[in-house]
């Protein structure tokens, strides 16, 4: 790995040839939000929310590789909206009414949006009615709060090895599908690890409480 | 087999075909099959039949002749004599032609098409050269015509690096729909260093309307398999994919016709092992997608050749340095495949001498929509979109006015009126707002609304979205809203400011290539027809009478009342002054 220089927010920095742009301006010291990104598991590029400048250009930074010369800005006027708009997407996508949620107050999500000074949706809220699937002896995952970053998805695959989780459908219907389709409950490859409720963003994945109320993922 | 042999095989088709009193290449690709060719067929063989002719006469099904919304199309070859060309063939008609050609009296003047047509003369045609006029599978038709000779010329007489530079050198640039330059991307995957490398043939066409390139694997297969084996030589790859689209009627009739195309091709040994007696090996294998858009774009078509769930993955790093299984891939679309053997075996200058200064050679377009004659035409580049729609459009139908083309489908966009003399190449189109796309030209006239068209191919996307990044999987959606509240009347303007912004915004936020794309169809008939998106939201009115203006405004409160209040304070500080 060789070391390469590159100008970040007006100032020359250096990083290893071979590193993500976003990890390059982590070490930095600048913040970059992410929701998809997950250390420890491979990249998606799915939520658009780590989009920099380069040289002019927008780019998703966990994706893209870092490189000599690029010059890179973070936090353009243009990307602070952007990065907004985004959040306005996720949130009407589904349904997102905090105050009926298992994860008021704890979850990334929701964290997220007030860090980005998202405080009101300007689009239509499209509210599919969608299904719980609450088979499963210790966790729930609760379609309506999904935002489809597969974080699941991947740790199952990735560290747990047993790729339980994978998408179905696509657009706008995509789900998240336990094997084919199954109840979770009736899976056969989960090994009820709950790596996938604990790298959950959202409170579409939560624990439910041995007294079946279901209140939240532990803090 | 080599290279005298193939020249043998040439030579008594020739004479075979010479000795015959006639042919009758009777129209058997999807838009002519489904105005009822097959019929067709059938009679003009029965009628050779009952007339005795089955020694000199015969009758054979060909692919697309272009003229498919006057279809059945039938061409009768005569030795020594310019081809007929008939329209709109019954059963009854087909029967005539044959007897008018064995010398009965028969009047079929009606049906023929005249030589001089402009619908035909204007036109160009390199790639459909043998389109509708060789019958589609019998592989000694092909090489009649010369098939597989630049494969042999190549083999024996250029190294892969000439190749590949008589491919730059024609200037001939990707069909797919974004014009990357053909050569500089063979000449990548040659370089790239690899013991493996592929050759994958983009065939998905999912645009709506669009069917040039399954026409042009239709009606003439072998041309695009050669084309491959002399990219694999090209580029040092020894097994290619063609990915076809599935999903839809007679999908499967034609993998089968594919099927047998390449196995003829192996067992005369123009594929396979040692190709042409030569050190080359090249093998071909079909892989069907199921149907979706997205299976289009690069990344994802190869994701679905590998067997996985087919959503676009970011690039770099492009298939020319890690494509299928890691390995280098040379990905190109089906018509820029039918750009090489013309090129080889007229040289790389005679091709550059076709079109203009940035884009060369000819392109195929899927003439659809208001136009008197629409099918598949190929044409020089440059050409205006005047000629096209007029000249081998034959103008508007109906007598009415022409109003936008729409070219690119739900990646391009509409070209209105006064940009009618703009010639047809990539740059000019992209200048206009629009792109030049895969090659589908859907001609509107006065009776369109243009925010409902937006709004049709805004649907189209938020289908076809594989749903990986958000802001195409949500945005499309929500422009499609914003679209819906158009044109049944319940936007304000406050709403069309959020659908432009969101436009901006999805077109430089997606992933892949459908989600920058899909805002292409609102932005450019913004640009062009503005008044009209604004007619439907302050006079709640469609100017060309499409939409339903059902719905009410809901007026946001926030932004309104103040506005009122304000108004209603100056009106009564004037009634004061006065
Ligand atoms: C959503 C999407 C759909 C596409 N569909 C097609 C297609 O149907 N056929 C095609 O040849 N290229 C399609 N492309 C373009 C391909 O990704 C690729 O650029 C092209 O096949 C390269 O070949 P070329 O260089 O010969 O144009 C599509 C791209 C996108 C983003
Ligand atoms: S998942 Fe998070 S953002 Fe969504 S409703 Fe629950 S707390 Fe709110
Ligand atoms: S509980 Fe474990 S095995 Fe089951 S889906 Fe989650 S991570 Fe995978
Ligand atoms: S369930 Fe949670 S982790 Fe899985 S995709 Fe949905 S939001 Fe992401
Ligand atoms: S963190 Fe990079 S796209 Fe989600
Ligand atoms: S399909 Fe017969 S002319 Fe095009």
């Amino acid at each position: 790995m060789s070391v390469i220089t590159l100008t970040l927010n007006g100032e020359l920095i250096s990083g290893l040839s071979g590193q993500t742009l976003l990890d390059v301006i982590k070490e930095h010291g600048v913040e970059i939000p992410t929701l998809c990104h997950l250390d420890g598991i491979s990249e998606r590029g799915g939520c658009r929310l780590c989009m920099v400048e380069v040289n002019g250009r927008l780019t998703a930074s966990c994706v893209t590789k870092a490189s000599e010369g690029m010059h890179v800005n973070t936090h353009t006027e243009k990307l602070i909206k952007y990065r907004k708009m985004l959040m306005e997407l996720m949130f009407a996508e589904r349904n997102h009414i905090c105050a009926i949620c298992v994860m008021n107050g704890h979850c990334e999500l929701q964290a997220m949006a007030a860090h980005l000074g998202m405080d009101s949706v300007r689009y239509d809220y499209l509210n599919p009615d969608l299904p719980m699937d609450a088979s499963h002896k210790r966790y729930v995952l609760d379609h309506n709060r999904c935002i489809l970053c597969t974080r699941c998805v991947r740790v199952c695959n990735e560290v747990e090895g047993a790729h339980t989780w994978d998408v179905m459908g696509r657009g706008i219907v995509s789900q998240i599908v336990a094997d084919l389709n199954f109840a979770w409950g009736n899976s056969p490859s989960c090994t009820s690890c709950g790596k996938c409720v604990q790298v959950c963003p959202t409170g579409a994945l939560f624990e439910a409480r041995h007294d079946g109320r279901g209140n939240g993922k532990e803090a | 087999m080599n290279r005298n042999e193939l020249y043998e095989i040439g030579v008594r088709e020739r004479e075979r075909q010479g000795k015959l009193r006639f042919r009758i290449l009777s129209c058997a690709s999807t838009p002519c099959l489904s105005s009822g060719s097959r019929a067709v067929y059938q009679t003009l063989q029965d009628t050779v039949s009952q007339l005795g002719l089955d020694a000199e006469v015969e009758v054979v099904s060909s692919g697309c002749n272009g003229m498919c919304s006057r279809g059945p199309i039938v061409r009768v070859q005569v030795p020594d004599a310019p081809d007929a060309v008939y329209s709109f063939v019954t059963p009854q008609i087909a029967a005539e032609i044959v007897r008018h050609h064995a010398g009965e009296d028969a009047d079929i003047t009606h049906n023929l098409i005249p030589a001089d047509a402009p619908f035909f003369a204007k036109q160009q045609r390199v790639v459909l050269g043998n389109s509708g006029r060789i019958d589609q599978e019998r592989i000694e038709g092909y090489i009649a015509r010369g098939g597989y000779t630049a494969l042999a010329h190549v083999l024996r007489e250029m190294t892969p690096e000439a190749v590949c530079d008589a491919i730059t050198h024609s200037g001939l640039r990707g069909r797919g729909g974004a014009g990357y330059p053909t050569g500089l991307k063979w000449q990548l995957v040659r370089k790239a260093p690899s013991d493996k490398k592929f050759v994958v043939v983009n065939c998905d066409e999912g645009d709506p309307g669009a069917y040039m390139d399954r026409t042009l694997l239709e009606s003439d297969p072998h041309r695009l398999l050669e084309a491959m084996a002399i990219a694999g030589y090209a580029v040092g790859a020894d097994q290619g994919y063609i990915f076809v689209r599935g999903g839809y009627p007679g999908a499967e009739k034609r993998l089968h016709q594919l099927e047998r195309v390449i196995r003829s091709a192996e067992q005369h040994g123009l594929l396979g092992g040692r190709v042409l007696d030569s050190n080359f090996s090249f093998r071909i294998d079909i892989r069907l997608g199921a149907g979706a858009f997205v299976c289009g774009e690069e990344t994802a078509l190869m994701l679905s050749i590998m067997g996985k769930r087919a959503q676009p993955v970011p690039r770099p790093p492009y298939p020319a340095q890690r494509g299928l299984w890691g390995y280098p891939t040379l990905l190109n679309n089906v018509e820029t495949f039918g750009n090489i053997v013309p090129i080889i075996l007229n040289g790389a200058d005679w091709y550059a001498g076709i079109g203009t200064e940035k884009s060369k050679g000819t392109k195929v377009f899927a003439l659809a929509g208001k136009v008197n004659y629409g099918g598949l035409i190929e044409v020089p580049m440059g050409m205006t979109l005047r000629e096209i729609i007029f000249d081998i459009g034959g103008g508007i139908r109906d007598g009415r006015s022409f109003k936008a083309a729409q070219t690119g489908g739900p990646s391009g966009g509409c070209i209105p009126a006064k940009h009618l003399d703009s010639p047809v190449d990539y740059e000019s189109m992209k200048a206009l707002g629009s792109i030049m796309g895969s090659g589908g030209l859907i001609v509107l006239d006065d009776t369109s609304c243009m925010v409902d068209v937006a709004k049709f191919f805004m649907h189209f996307c938020v289908d076809e979205s594989c749903g990986k990044c958000v802001p195409c999987r949500v945005g499309t959606m929500e422009m499609y809203r914003q679209l819906e509240k158009i044109s049944n009347g319940s936007a304000t303007m406050k709403d069309l400011d959020i659908l432009e912004e969101l436009c901006e915004m999805v077109r430089e936020t997606s992933l892949c290539g459908l989600g920058q794309s899909a805002p292409n169809p609102v932005l450019s008939t913004l640009r062009h027809f503005r008044e009209e998106y604004e007619a439907h939201i302050k006079e709640r009115h469609c100017p060309a009478g499409t939409c339903h203006m059902n719905e009410v405004p809901v007026l946001d409160l926030v932004d309104e009342l103040p506005r009122r209040i304000q108004a209603k304070a100056a009106m009564l500080t004037e009634k004061e002054v006065a």
